[in-house]
């Protein structure tokens, strides 16, 4: 048992080494922790459950390029983002901004809820309306 | 009536889910659809002196076909792509993505050349104002420049019969 703890902390400690150019991008720390917030934000679209700064595909490598580039360039942060989704879509962003096309996963996880909330209101209600019988108790 | 709601509800699941599952999340729609499409001017493939770019099928029907030689759907496709090149149903324009110009070289040499030109887009930038994000892929453009109809994955007769005659022959978007 002890051995397999051991074991499953080894494996736990290890870390993967990526080819990915984590070198400093920026030498001014307040473009390069914008930077590493973009790169982050940004999904890759070739292997689309990573973003762009866990991604070894080239594809991100060239989008973290061209985000390196357009902050040096002293782009804006939402211009950068408008380059991405002109290009590739909402998709592109994992925080996809309110518009018309997205309005409905913003609304949707509310109206679940209050959905729910109404279901189980209503379900409460008539249990608390039905007499409590012995036999009903008994399977409880 | 007693089970009508949950009846309704679990029907609504099964569309939803029935969607999400023959739903393939790799092909995103364009956002370039019955949109302008890109621009791009670089050096040609086969000769490098020589500038090319979407200039070159102003006022045309074109095909844009976004390829490599490291992808495996490009090679499915190429064999499609010569013989409607040979038809001469429609000029088919080449972005050679993120590649290595001699092995792209030695492709077009060994398997035959369908394109009026492939631009070489080393470094991706081509690709990025496409919004490439796996080749093979394909552009319908129309005469005004407008982008028709994009296809992920390799093309074949069936697919280029149902996805792109119908558009061809309108000669404009209906959807």
């Amino acid at each position: 048992m002890s051995r397999l703890i051991a074991l499953l902390l080894f494996f736990s400690m290890a870390t993967v080494a990526l080819a990915i150019d984590t070198d400093k991008a920026f030498d001014d720390p307040e473009l390069q922790a914008r930077y590493e917030h973009i790169i982050e934000e940004v999904r890759c679209l070739k292997c689309q459950n990573q973003s762009i700064k866990d991604s070894n595909a080239f594809l991100a490598g060239d989008l973290r390029r061209e985000i390196r580039r357009m902050l040096s360039e002293g782009k804006s942060d939402d211009e950068i983002y408008d380059f991405l989704v002109a290009r590739y879509g909402e998709f592109a962003l994992y925080r996809p901004r309110m518009s018309g096309k997205t309005l409905i996963l913003w609304i949707a996880p509310i109206g679940l809820l209050l959905a729910g909330g109404l279901v189980l209101v209503n379900v409460l209600r008539r249990r608390m309306a039905m007499p409590i019988d012995g036999d009903a108790a008994a399977e409880e | 009536m007693r089970f009508a709601i949950p009846i309704v509800v679990f029907l609504l699941l099964v569309v939803v889910f029935s969607f999400g599952l023959f739903n393939d999340p790799r092909e995103l729609p364009s956002p370039f659809l019955g949109e302008q499409a890109p621009t791009f001017e670089v050096a040609s493939l086969t000769e490098p002196d020589r500038v090319v770019g979407s200039a070159d099928y102003a006022g045309k029907m074109a095909l844009v076909n976004v390829w490599a030689t490291w992808c495996g759907g490009c090679r499915q496709e190429h064999g499609f792509l010569m013989q409607l090149a040979r038809s001469g149903a429609i000029p088919i324009y080449g972005i050679n993505w993120r590649d290595n110009r001699p092995e792209a070289l030695r492709w077009l040499e060994q398997l035959g050349d369908p394109y009026e030109f492939s631009a070489f887009d080393a470094d991706g930038r081509v690709g990025i104002d496409w919004g490439v994000y796996g080749a093979p892929e394909t552009f319908l453009i129309s005469p005004e420049g407008i982008v028709l109809h994009k296809h992920l994955g390799p093309l074949n007769a069936a697919i280029w019969q149902e996805d792109f005659v119908p558009l061809i022959e309108a000669g404009g978007p209906s959807s």
